[in-house]
């Protein structure tokens, strides 16, 4: 009796303490005598194995013959619906998606989360560092679509990632934008269209202010500094003038004349041409002035490049036919980067440090031990996330779901997605569903068969 | 490592060409700036993962005419456009009934993996019985099914049953799809318990029940507790399965507010802080049990 007691103790205690970890595929033998009959086995195990009989195992063998049926269910149609899975245009648009998905999504969290892992090693606020990016993990992706629904606004005044784009491109070029704004036409005008752009009639000259008035401007597009216009002073030497929006509110004023009350137009480009060339640029103030200074003595046409008459930049259509799926996939890297992160990371925390120290004496640079004993040494644990998320993938449901509006969900959809249209969300073909459904257990068939070989062979 | 030793005491810390005495000086300046950067970068990547939710955040504590007119971040010039005017709307909407489901669904779904997954794990761990080990192999197949291949013939069966619609009909359909997870981790677990204190229980002559109950569950503990926070997240958050099988009267918060989506523009208010409500309780589980939070993750995927 004591022997046994103190005898051998397999499997090691440590793992009690050590949390919950893949164990050996077989179980200790030895306590054959001791243990229970097969009857109090099949007790312990029967309601998890009616549960998993009769929701899991009974719809696998249920769905591949009702995948061989029509709509209703009556008419045979063999491999009637694979057919359409594979033939159909919105089918093979769903399909191109996940194989997008597929290539893609595992490739960037993987990537990222290595990244973060090796990074966070060099930050003194780790903990803090993984705590915010594996925060997504607990949102639900319900949460996390209306999240995305938000950054993917896209007018940039209420959609982070545009307001974050239209802010890093106004920065280096400061172009105000009027669309639809054009030069005031008719014969008192000093000013024509050419080509798109607003030239002057007569050429400029020195010490002679130029008056461009210019119609049609949007009253939201009007700057909010935007002051009254002012008629220019004539300078000295240079050629001065106004840009301004030649339209009083409410009625009243002078056409080609700047009246006091009508407002500037700042921000415009202006052109100082001569014999078809740029010879001085300048951009328009808050009222609308403008002035070159330093031109040579000649007669020049003041010129506004088309470019003023284009919109102002206004960021990217993220939720636009062809730019849903990769949206959607920045906000699937948004949620699973934490997790491979943080797998990543405990992998990488069990490196011993004497194989990095060792190549690093021996010369080897930071890249140089980062891709030859890092990554190498890694790749167990780098090969699991990348699975993991691949599998994700083509499970990937709520996301799109939630964040592609109604009008563009035929550009983003999935299989998954498909699936559950198909059969519920309107389609009512139960038959069409039930061959997508498999489609996708065959996708996976190939992990779960990995999975299982790899549980069998202890490797963890 | 004898290559290690026979250049260790030149102290050069780099294979590089330039001359020994400097690299030191170069390496260090080198190892600051690229810390900086570091740093840098991290905060920027920090910033990519936090901003998104706090905008969710201050989004749901302005009125529709407000986050319509502009975005979110201009909170930080006009903070008295805050409000809680949309969570006291919330109250009164369809929003509240569906908390309640939520949490209806999700409480007896997290009990009864955890108990039906422990029988069955501590079966596979400690019992002798014909076909364990393929028995076994089928539980880790099935881990990765996809919920797709269930929805259609369960459907019919409820149908057939009288309880499509119903809260039991969703609840058991959460159960059966968390046991092959919840029974792989647990059995893992399970296996390492010293075999020495359940030989002592069973040559006391203790029937099974109560070796479960009282020697097998309590040391558990970990375990079930990172298996219990992963599938109360997991059910709390699930939408898919409340889509198909929740009716109306029985919806959880996320089919609820999926119903709302139709008309982001419009419903943001409810949208935002529906949202916001639903991630409260899942983030403070999540920073209060991050640590079992992570270890259920790391043993359900290393598989």
């Amino acid at each position: 009796m004591t022997e046994r007691l103190d005898g051998r103790q397999d499997p090691p205690a440590q793992k009690v303490a050590g949390g919950a970890s893949t164990g050996p595929a077989e179980t200790p033998r030895t306590r054959r005598r001791l243990g229970p009959s097969p009857a109090v086995a099949i007790a312990f195990l029967l309601p998890a194995a009616l549960l998993l009989g009769i929701w899991v195992v009974y719809p696998i063998v249920y769905s591949i013959f009702r995948s061989l049926f029509d709509a209703t269910g009556e008419e045979f149609v063999g491999l009637g619906n694979y057919m359409t899975i594979f033939t159909d245009q919105g089918m093979l648009t769903t399909i191109r998606n996940n194989l997008i998905w597929v290539v893609v999504a595992p490739i960037l969290v993987t990537t990222l989360g290595l990244i973060f892992a090796v990074l966070t090693e060099r930050i003194k606020w780790a903990t803090a560092f993984k705590l915010i990016v594996f925060m997504p993990m607990a949102v639900s992706l319900m949460a996390a679509g209306v999240i995305f629904r938000l950054v993917y606004e896209e007018d940039p005044d209420k959609g982070l990632a545009n307001a974050v784009l239209t802010t890093v491109h106004d920065t280096f070029s400061s172009s105000q934008g009027y669309p639809e704004a054009r030069a005031r036409e008719g014969d008192q005008s000093p000013v024509a269209a050419q080509d798109g752009a607003v030239v002057t009639k007569q050429p400029a000259q020195a010490g002679q202010p130029v008056l461009i008035p210019i119609v049609g401007v949007k009253p939201e597009l009007l700057p909010a500094d935007a002051q009254t216009a002012k008629a220019p002073a004539a300078a000295g030497d240079g050629v001065t003038g106004t840009v301004w929006f030649d339209f009083t509110p409410g009625g009243g004023g002078q056409n080609n004349v700047v009246d006091g009350t009508e407002k500037g137009l700042p921000g415009m480009t202006v052109e100082a041409v001569r014999n078809g060339e740029v010879a001085a640029t300048a951009t328009t103030a808050q009222d609308g002035t403008f002035r070159f200074d330093g031109l040579a003595p000649g007669s020049y046409t003041v010129r506004l490049p088309q470019s003023n008459f284009e919109a102002s930049y206004g960021g990217l259509t993220w939720l636009g036919p062809t730019l849903i799926t990769p949206a959607i996939i920045g906000a699937f890297v948004w949620v699973w980067a934490g997790f491979a992160m943080v797998l990543i990371a405990a992998g990488l925390a069990a490196i011993p440090r004497d194989a990095l120290e060792a190549a690093r004496i021996d010369g080897a640079t930071e890249w140089q031990v980062f891709r030859r004993i890092t990554v190498p040494l890694l790749s167990p644990v780098l090969l699991v996330v990348f699975v993991t998320m691949i599998i994700n993938t083509l499970k990937v449901f709520d996301l799109v779901f939630i964040i592609a509006p109604p009008s563009v969900q035929p550009q983003a959809n999935v299989v998954a997605l498909e699936m559950w249209r198909v059969s519920f969300g309107g389609g009512n073909n139960q038959g069409l569903g039930s061959a997508l459904a498999i489609f996708l257990l065959i996708l996976v068939l190939p992990f779960m068969v990995m999975n299982i070989r790899r549980f069998r062979r202890g490797v963890s | 490592m004898t290559t290690a030793t026979t250049t260790a005491p030149s102290g050069a810390s780099s294979g590089l060409e330039s001359g020994a005495p400097r690299r030191g000086v170069l390496s260090k300046l080198v190892d600051r700036v690229g810390s900086g950067a570091v740093q840098v970068v991290m905060v920027v990547l920090g910033l990519f993962w936090l901003v998104p939710t706090l905008g969710l955040m201050v989004v749901s504590l302005r009125t529709n005419q407000v986050n319509s007119a502009e975005g979110w971040w201009t909170i930080f010039t006009k903070p008295a456009e805050l409000t809680i005017q949309n969570y006291a709307n919330l109250l009164g909407s369809g929003f509240t009934a569906s908390f309640w489901n939520t949490v209806a669904i999700t409480v007896p779904t997290t009990v009864l993996v955890i108990g039906i997954a422990a029988m069955a794990a501590y079966a596979f761990a400690w019992m002798e019985f014909p076909g364990r080990d393929a028995l076994f192999l089928v539980v880790v197949g099935l881990l990765i099914v996809p919920i797709q291949i269930a929805l259609i013939p369960i459907a019919g069966l409820y149908g057939n049953a009288g309880i499509f619609g119903s809260i039991p009909g969703v609840v058991l359909f959460h159960v059966a799809f968390g046991l092959p997870f919840a029974i792989f981790l647990l059995r893992n677990f399970f296996v390492g318990i010293p075999a020495s204190l359940l030989e002592a229980a069973r040559m006391d002559g203790a029937p099974e029940w109560k070796i479960f109950v009282s020697v097998v569950f309590p040391l558990g503990k970990p375990a079930i507790a990172s298996l219990g926070i992963f599938q109360f997240l997991w059910v709390w958050n699930d939408m898919l399965i409340a889509l198909v099988f929740a009716n109306t009267g029985n919806q959880p918060m996320t089919k609820y507010l999926q119903s709302q989506m139709r008309q982001f523009g419009s419903n943001t208010d409810i949208l935002s802080s529906g949202a916001f409500m639903s991630l409260v309780i899942p983030l403070v589980l999540f920073f209060a049990f991050q640590r079992y939070f992570v270890q259920g993750m790391m043993a359900g995927s290393v598989k």
